[in-house]
């Protein structure tokens, strides 16, 4: 494909487009992964929310 | 399930993990389209294949605005209907119109040197977007100064509503100035004036880009969701010891 005498500004809008959203993707993913692994680390160490305790016998689930 | 439903953090969890996979398949899938469109289209009869800058510098341009918009009803949210999610979309949705901002100003400075013969030139149209660019740094080191994401919730969205005022300067700068930057020529009063083999991969750019926000939006707001149920538990552990 000819890209013409200015190839180097599209190439390089196009790079820069790719690298960019390439690090709002990695950053997006890694942080899910962060604390996914925060809150199972918690888990492990008993520290939960109330709403995932184990309800009392006879409480009702809230609507 | 009814729109109040969203509200309660869980539930908009749930939905998250359900259409995310989807918006990922669709959002690749549009991208394909708009990029072998944006390469099969000819080039401009002036610009030549310089023009092939446009499909990703318009979408981002218009990200950039559209991100604000998303931020300032995020912010209404917060004020008015004190909605629990409004902050945490109006605190993702920054980073991600900082980084769109950033490639408008970018790819456009690429478009302009071989167009204009110059990278940067201090007009009405490039300036009001670098001041966007500014806010959305200012309203991310905001968040980042108040530990409470109640209070910088609050804080955020008064900066929010106020800096919603240059959208409007950002698109009618080129009416209201005399500037380098050329005028609108695809949402105008008349119809756009871009020949429709370059409009069609364009708008398909656009709703890929589109796509990619949404995505990025809904996985970024599931990340705040628990990075805040992580603070609440630390928090409450501390309470209890």
């Amino acid at each position: 494909m000819d890209l013409g005498p200015h190839a180097d500004f599209i190439i390089a809008a196009y790079t820069t487009a790719i690298a960019v959203v390439g690090l709002l993707i990695v950053w997006v993913v890694g942080d899910y992964f962060a604390q996914k692994r925060a809150l199972a680390d918690l888990e492990r160490r008993g520290i939960t929310r109330r709403s995932a305790e184990p309800r009392p016998s006879g409480v009702k689930e809230p609507a | 399930m009814a729109l109040i439903d969203l509200a309660n953090p869980t539930r908009f969890l749930a939905l998250v993990e359900r259409v995310l996979p989807w918006l990922v398949a669709a959002t690749v899938l549009a991208f394909a389209v708009g990029l072998r469109g944006a390469f099969l289209a000819p080039d401009d009869y002036q610009q030549g294949a310089t023009v092939k800058i446009m499909y990703i510098h318009v979408p981002n341009a218009w990200l950039s605005m559209a991100a604000w918009g998303v931020m300032s009803l995020a912010a209404l949210g917060t004020l008015v209907w004190r909605h629990p999610l409004a902050d945490v979309a109006a605190k993702c949705a920054a980073p991600l119109g900082a980084a769109f901002t950033f490639l408008a100003l970018v790819t456009g400075s690429l478009w302009g040197r071989p167009m204009w013969g110059t990278y940067w030139v201090w007009d009405a149209r490039l300036t009001s977007v670098l001041v966007l660019f500014l806010m959305y740094l200012g309203l991310i080191a905001l968040w980042r100064t108040i530990d409470d994401p109640a209070r910088a919730g609050r804080a955020a969205a008064i900066l929010t509503l106020v800096g919603a005022v240059n959208l409007p300067v950002i698109k009618f700068s080129v009416d209201w100035w005399n500037t380098l930057h050329q005028p609108a020529s695809v949402f105008r009063m008349g119809g756009p004036t871009i020949d429709v083999s370059l409009l069609i991969p364009l708008f398909v750019m656009g709703i890929a880009f589109m796509l990619l926000f949404l995505t990025l939006h809904l996985a970024a707001m599931r990340n705040e969701i628990m990075r805040r149920r992580v603070r609440t538990l630390l928090l409450t552990q501390a309470e209890r010891a």
